[in-house]
């Protein structure tokens, strides 16, 4: 099996190759353990390397550090290596005093300091660590389920084989994390090093500790925009997708949480960047609720194994939308209201008890619900409504303070729709026909209701002006989940 | 095309901009374009500052210490130096993305005309420099790439010997901080100075002041924003 041809949503004209990678040669080792365990995997510019400049150029010249083109010449134009972006737009004419010549750089990554064709990165070629032998690497005491012990399985079957994947195709709130336990803990065993990547900084943080519970013995790092770690050294990383851009073939096993998010689902240059980061004989997982089309169909023509969990850890069916269509919704909106069928609904609502998410399109309908909400629920001071967005500063706090049932009615676009989980709400989403909430979307903000053992059948109610492709099919692939849950 | 700051498509529209002047492709975005904000309200006639003053009372300030009266004959900005422009400015200065400089290189020209037409033909474009060091670590000089942007012959009499770390000085420090450059040719013609940001003018009226003192007969700054 050719180990590029895995994610198919973007093969597209080309496939990137990984061979420039230099393999380690080196098997002496003398030298000190620390800086195979700082720079093995990584590829690094020399500003990235903070040693003193005689260290390097000794490490350098004794071919424990392995210069590499940073950008590179392909038949149709050039890539960077670090980020893998080929647009010419992105890579644009510098003129260098450095070299005195004009020559490319990456628009792409500079965030993350300039890469350019004048300057090498560094890959380590010296010895490799070694990390300290286990018999058991996870301490984990609980119970899977029926549904999650047959997913571990295959985990753990996929991670031992190697050079193979596997997509974990598990509803929301089936408790990915403890099915992975066994394959991780059986990989860290063998001496092989693990990668969990997920999209979301809330998810690193989030299952960070958990992590460290289950594997106290296991060198473990995470890493996230703003975390305290930044080398990445551990056996075990728990990293955002974003944090990969620094590593290459580093990882025995690669495990990718929501393959199908935004922005791994959009944004090639992270696709391109787990792929490097992986070994060339790596075992590959992908977990995911809401597989894209693409991926269904690479299941179906069995090109791709994959293994169902399509019951959550409680053992409840996932909540099924109730689809109401408003004549007026729109008008409302225009005003800023929600639709007069979602007043009907609030007041008959089953458990009134339940905290309110409430999903909107738009950043500026989220902003402004919350006064006419507000108004006309007759709310006082006391009792506030609040909104979060993608570009909101202190997101994580209101989440936090929502969490902490400080405040009942939450609005929201949908940068809630995956990750976070509260133990009891009733999730609507107004204007649900809109081109933001396609079926993923949607599915997502399903599965943010009945999350709790406690409370596992929250209402979920979409409110819509007519039904679009996208909401009948979230129905329909909740119902099926449901329904294979129920045979199973 | 795309837009050079957030990456979105740009369809071309026809106006009478691209119609007179088909060079001129828009390589920005309107609604990217309208964060920046240009200055043509109120402003101190010395220093471009947004200001109901025609004279404002930091310029007052200057032109009262008998050290640096008239060193400066006046500062002309393009943009004022808001949020955004010191987004674009960020990017492109410190993390070197180079090609940000072309979001400005009509309005920069056309604003610089406009300004100077009375002294283009005579006097010499010089770019602020930057210090060695500066310079291999950024690879470029954000001055001289603008003043590129004139499509003038410039010059550079000066270098500099150390310290762009001005950001973090109070006003004062920097007032009695000492003169970073050193002149290398006289100029006996008038200069226009060129640089990213004025933000106290001391660093120009440094430039200026060195110049002046070795036979230039009259100096003048043009910035991209003022801060
Ligand atoms: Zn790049
Ligand atoms: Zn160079
Ligand atoms: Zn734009
Ligand atoms: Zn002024």
């Amino acid at each position: 099996m050719n180990m590029n041809d895995l994610f198919t949503s973007v093969r597209s004209l080309f496939t990137p190759t990984y061979d420039w990678i230099p393999t380690s040669k080196n098997t002496n080792t003398t030298t000190d353990d620390t800086f195979s365990l700082r720079f093995s995997g990584k590829l690094l510019l020399q500003s990235e390397i903070p040693l003193e400049p005689s260290t390097f150029t000794h490490l350098v010249s004794i071919n424990y550090l392995t210069p590499v083109i940073a950008i590179e010449k392909t038949p149709w134009g050039h890539r960077c290596r670090r980020c893998g972006v080929h647009k010419k737009r992105m890579l644009a004419f510098m003129p260098c005093a450095k070299c005195g010549k004009t020559h490319l750089y990456c628009r792409n990554c500079i965030e993350m300091g300039r890469i350019t064709s004048c300057e090498p990165l560094y890959y380590w070629t010296g010895p490799l660590p070694s990390w300290t032998k286990q018999v058991k690497a996870c301490q984990w005491q609980g119970e899977l389920s029926r549904y999650q012990q047959t997913a571990s399985e295959q985990i753990v079957t996929t991670m031992k084989r190697g050079n193979d994947e596997l997509l974990v195709w598990a509803v929301c709130g089936a408790g990915k994390t403890e099915m992975l336990f066994d394959g991780i803990g059986k990989s860290i065993e063998e001496g092989k090093r693990v990668c969990l990547a997920t999209p979301r900084t809330d998810v690193v943080r989030e299952i960070l500790p958990r992590f460290r519970s289950a594997f106290p013995d296991t060198d473990i790092s995470g890493l996230y925009g703003g975390s305290e770690d930044k080398d990445g050294t551990g056996q075990l990383v728990i990293s955002t997708t974003h944090q990969l851009f620094r590593f290459a073939h580093a990882f025995d096993i690669v495990i990718i949480d929501e393959i199908d998010a935004f922005p791994f689902h959009s944004d090639p240059s992270l696709i391109f960047a787990a792929n490097r980061a992986a070994k060339p004989d790596a075992a590959r997982i992908y977990l995911t609720a809401t597989p894209r089309q693409k991926q269904r169909q690479r299941v179906e023509s069995k090109k791709l194994n994959a293994v169902f969990v399509p019951v959550r850890f409680h053992g409840h069916p996932l909540p099924v939308p109730t689809l109401q269509m408003d004549f007026q919704l729109k008008s409302s909106l225009k005003k800023y209201n929600p639709p007069k069928t979602f007043f009907t609904w609030y007041k008959n609502r089953s458990n009134p008890k339940r905290q309110l998410l409430i999903f909107v399109p738009t950043i500026k309908l989220a902003e402004e619900m919350v006064e006419t909400l507000s108004f006309s629920l007759n709310l006082t001071e006391n009792n506030p409504i609040y909104h979060v967005h993608a570009s909101d500063s202190n997101r994580e706090e209101r989440v936090q303070q929502f969490r902490d049932k400080e405040f009942s009615i939450l609005i929201t676009t949908t940068i809630l729709e995956r990750g976070v989980t509260f133990p009891s709400v009733d999730v609507v989403v107004i204007d649900a026909g809109h081109s933001v909430f396609d079926e993923a979307a949607l599915v997502q903000i399903a599965g943010r209701a009945g999350r709790s053992p406690n409370d596992p059948t929250g209402e979920v109610i979409f409110f819509h002006e007519g039904k679009t492709n996208a909401i009948v099919q979230a129905v329909k692939s909740i119902n099926l989940m449901n329904k294979r849950g129920g045979k199973l | 095309m795309y837009c050079l700051w957030c990456d979105q498509e740009v369809i071309p529209q026809l106006s009478w901009t691209n119609l007179l002047l088909p060079e001129r492709t828009r390589n920005i975005c309107e609604s990217c374009e309208n964060g920046f904000l240009l200055l043509n309200g109120k402003h101190c006639l010395k220093c471009s500052r947004l200001s109901d003053e025609t004279i404002c009372s930091d310029c007052v300030k200057w032109e009262n210490d008998p050290t640096w009266q008239g060193v400066l004959s006046f500062n002309q900005s393009v943009y004022s130096y808001n949020p955004m422009l010191r987004d674009v400015v960020t990017k492109w200065k410190y993390r070197g993305d180079y090609l940000l400089r072309d979001i400005f290189q009509y309005t920069f020209k056309d604003v610089f005309d406009d300004r100077f037409v009375k002294w283009e033909k005579e006097a010499i474009i010089v770019p602020i420099p930057l210090s060695e060091e500066r310079m291999l670590e950024r690879g470029f000089n954000q001055a001289e790439s603008l003043a590129q942007l004139l499509k003038l012959p410039y010059q550079k009499p000066l270098s500099r010997v150390h310290g762009e770390k001005q950001s973090k000085k109070t006003r004062k420090e920097r007032i009695d901080s000492k003169n970073p450059f050193e002149i290398k040719v006289q100029v006996s013609h008038p200069v226009i100075l060129i640089d990213d940001i004025y933000t106290t003018g001391m660093t120009l009226r440094h430039a200026a002041k060195l110049l002046k003192n070795q036979g230039c007969p009259e100096v003048f700054a043009f910035t991209l924003a003022r801060g």
